[in-house]
């Protein structure tokens, strides 16, 4: 070993304290910025993931971003519906192969409740082309001959694990987007319970947290309802709903398949100027990307402060070494006097920062894939978001790069403080 | 002749028309016409403060390099060699002993000792050549110095002042070096340490065989040296106050 790192190695040792928490800032810092890179490459394919095989997504007039979030991911609600007039003209065109409506709007504890049909387990699509998986039961029934089988429904793996649902368990929904576990439930649909026909193995899409039923048991709930409440005075029991016309009158957007992927834009065209209702159709993938221009000035931001950690970090590493460099300069004014050149003094005083700095990179990395062993778990059930635990990615080597990078450029800075003052000191101190 | 015979036959130290001002200095702060140790030699040099002793010894240390003259350490000019050779030479060649602090603190005794030879591979090699190893010449002079073989593992801040400069002693020694240069290292220690200590130093030095040039202000401790020299009488440079000047501004 050489004799530099050797008294690098001792020397950082002899300081334990100050050196752990030096490597500490610099770890925190690290995994921080990791984290988030891994977390928006993470949510990224997350997105990407959710969809796929589904040519056109068919909404009400609106933004393109919106329509996508709301009626695949989720999030945020629909402005209007879409007239089953108009999902029946969509379903006769000559391109279209297949049409699910979806009508969103109920919740049950929070989860969202899906109204749709049975082609949806037919064709919704997710990852690299798989379809829906059922852990237990099957889909609602469809055309129900029955009364009952009105009130059937699927649910997501994550409500049934949060929730301990099994098959032929009784669920309630509530009317609107619910206030949630905890909260108010004045407009509920506690006379027309559901009944749990199907649970969906996880597929890392929202409809882990939904709740999907045919629509015409979201019809049937509804018959006695008007404009968002109760009829008052109105009571219809659920084994007298088959007398109403269960047909629905709006859906909230519609899942499109073509027969030919090439008709997808004059279909799209098609649709955007059609006469009668405005309809707003995206493609999935092209819309996925909007979104990502919109939140990448978010994430480019995220990242750059991410980025200013880590430069603290090291600027506090610094510190802490050439702070110490002032009670050290006897120590190198001894190693001059036993033959140390000032260059030996600079490599010490580099190669102590190195050190600490790569600790801190390891350290960091560790933290990264600790807290990523904690949290996933959490994170995929909260938040739907799956954490990748594997090796570190391109991107993450690059950004693991420039820290080394940056750390080799923070450690020349006591290096040449300590070989100027050396050649200063010689090999005695005053004092 | 080999470059190892021509050392030991060569004076330890020769200064000749020396002269050296430090930089942005008005006055030279040392000049001295000649001086000699001889190989093998003890002098004691006399030195109050003031008188250009720190800056004699980084002019023998090769830390520094004069204006004019030359400085000959075991033969060698150093002026004759760059910085780097110069820090090799220092490492191989001349042991120093300070005042104070002459030990890495977090360093064991033993690991201070042979921190000596880590930038020194002439030192090694002698070792080496006479059939040893560096850490088992550490803890032969460790003993002859009377430093228990306990002590060595014990970092350095822990020991006593006694003890800390019998360590630096075989540090200087360690690998035979052909001159050992110390700086007031009795300073710290009280009136009956001292004594123990320079003969110490006297003996080990003698049977290093290297020479020694002791360096102090308090003229008590020449009775021990059978050449005492006066750095103010050799110095000439300028005024005693005008050097003081000149050093504190440093």
């Amino acid at each position: 070993m050489s004799p530099v790192f050797m008294l690098s190695l001792r020397s950082i040792a002899n300081r334990r304290l100050s050196v752990a928490l030096t490597v500490l800032a610099v770890a925190l810092a690290v995994a921080l910025l990791l984290g988030v890179e891994r977390l928006r490459t993470d949510a990224r394919a997350g997105f990407a993931q959710t969809i796929s095989g589904t040519d056109l997504v068919v909404g009400a007039r609106g933004g393109a971003v919106q329509l996508l979030l709301y009626s695949v991911f989720h999030i945020g609600d629909a402005t209007a519906n879409l007239s089953w007039a108009s999902v029946e003209h969509v379903a006769a065109l000559p391109q279209v192969k297949w049409l699910v409506p979806l009508a969103l709007g109920d919740s049950h504890r929070g989860h969202r409740v899906v109204g749709t049909t049975t082609d949806f387990f037919l064709h919704y699509r997710h990852g690299e082309g798989s379809s829906l998986a059922f852990a237990a039961g099957g889909p609602f029934a469809e055309a129900p001959a029955r009364a009952e089988d009105i009130f059937q429904a699927v649910v997501g793996a994550e409500v049934a694990a949060r929730h301990g649902y099994r098959l032929g368990d009784r669920i309630v929904l509530s009317h609107g987007g619910g206030a949630g576990e905890g909260g108010p439930r004045f407009a509920e649909h506690a006379d027309k319970p559901f009944t749990v026909a199907g649970i969906l193995a996880p597929s890392a899409t929202p409809l882990d947290r939904a709740v999907l039923v045919s629509l015409e048991g979201l019809e049937a709930i509804h018959v006695d309802w008007h404009g968002g409440a109760p009829i008052p005075g109105l009571k219809i029991a659920p084994e007298h709903v088959r007398k109403f016309d269960l047909r629905p009158k709006s859906v909230t957007a519609a899942l499109v398949g073509l027969h030919s992927r090439t008709a997808v834009f004059r279909v799209q065209r098609q649709l955007n100027a059609h006469a009668g209702e405005p309809l707003t159709a995206i493609l999935p993938g092209a819309t996925l990307q909007q979104l990502w221009d919109l939140v990448g000035i978010a994430e480019r931001a995220l990242l750059a402060v991410s980025a200013l950690v880590v430069v603290v970090g090291l600027a506090g590493m610094v510190a802490v070494v050439l702070a110490s460099l002032g009670e050290r300069r006897r120590e190198l004014a001894i190693l001059r006097a036993l033959g140390a050149s000032p260059r030996a003094v600079f490599a010490l005083l580099a190669v102590e920062s190195l050190l600490l700095a790569v600790a801190g990179i390891a350290l960091g990395l560790g933290l990264l894939y600790g807290a990523g062993a904690v949290l996933s778990p959490w994170l995929a059930t909260r938040h739907g978001l799956q954490l990748s635990l594997g090796w570190p990615a391109a991107g993450e080597w690059r950004l693991l790069g420039a820290v080394l990078a940056a750390s080799l450029v923070a450690s020349l800075l006591p290096g040449l403080r300590a070989y100027r003052q050396s050649l200063a000191d010689g090999m005695t101190v005053r004092t | 002749m080999s470059a190892a015979g021509r050392a030991e036959l060569a004076p330890a130290v020769r200064l000749a028309g020396l002269r050296y001002r430090w930089p942005g200095g008005a006055h030279d702060c040392l000049a001295i016409d000649a001086l000699q140790l001889g190989a093998g030699e003890r002098a004691f040099l006399r030195g109050p403060s003031g008188s250009g002793k720190t800056t004699l010894l980084s002019l023998v240390g090769g830390v520094i390099l004069p204006q004019s003259g030359s400085v000959e350490v075991a033969g060698q000019a150093l002026g004759a060699l760059s910085a780097g050779a110069r820090d090799r030479f220092r490492a191989d060649h001349v042991g120093f002993v300070f005042q104070l602090f002459n030990l890495l603190p977090w360093l064991s005794a033993r690991d201070n000792i042979l921190l000596a030879c880590r930038f020194a591979p002439q030192r090694r090699a002698r070792i080496a050549a006479a059939g040893g190893t560096p850490g088992a010449e550490a803890a032969r002079l460790a003993a002859r110095l009377d430093l228990g073989a306990e002590l060595l593992d014990r970092p350095a801040a822990q020991l006593s002042v006694g003890q800390q400069q019998r360590v630096a002693a075989a540090r200087a020694l360690i690998g035979r070096p052909g001159l050992v240069v110390a700086d007031e290292p009795t300073s710290a220690l009280d009136a009956d340490r001292q004594q123990a200590f320079i003969d110490l130093l006297l003996e080990e030095c003698a049977a290093a065989g290297a020479a020694l040039l002791f360096v102090s202000h308090d003229a008590r401790l020449a009775a021990h040296f059978d050449r005492v020299l006066d750095l103010a009488a050799l110095n000439h440079a300028a005024l005693n106050h005008a050097t003081s000047a000149a050093e504190g501004a440093r």
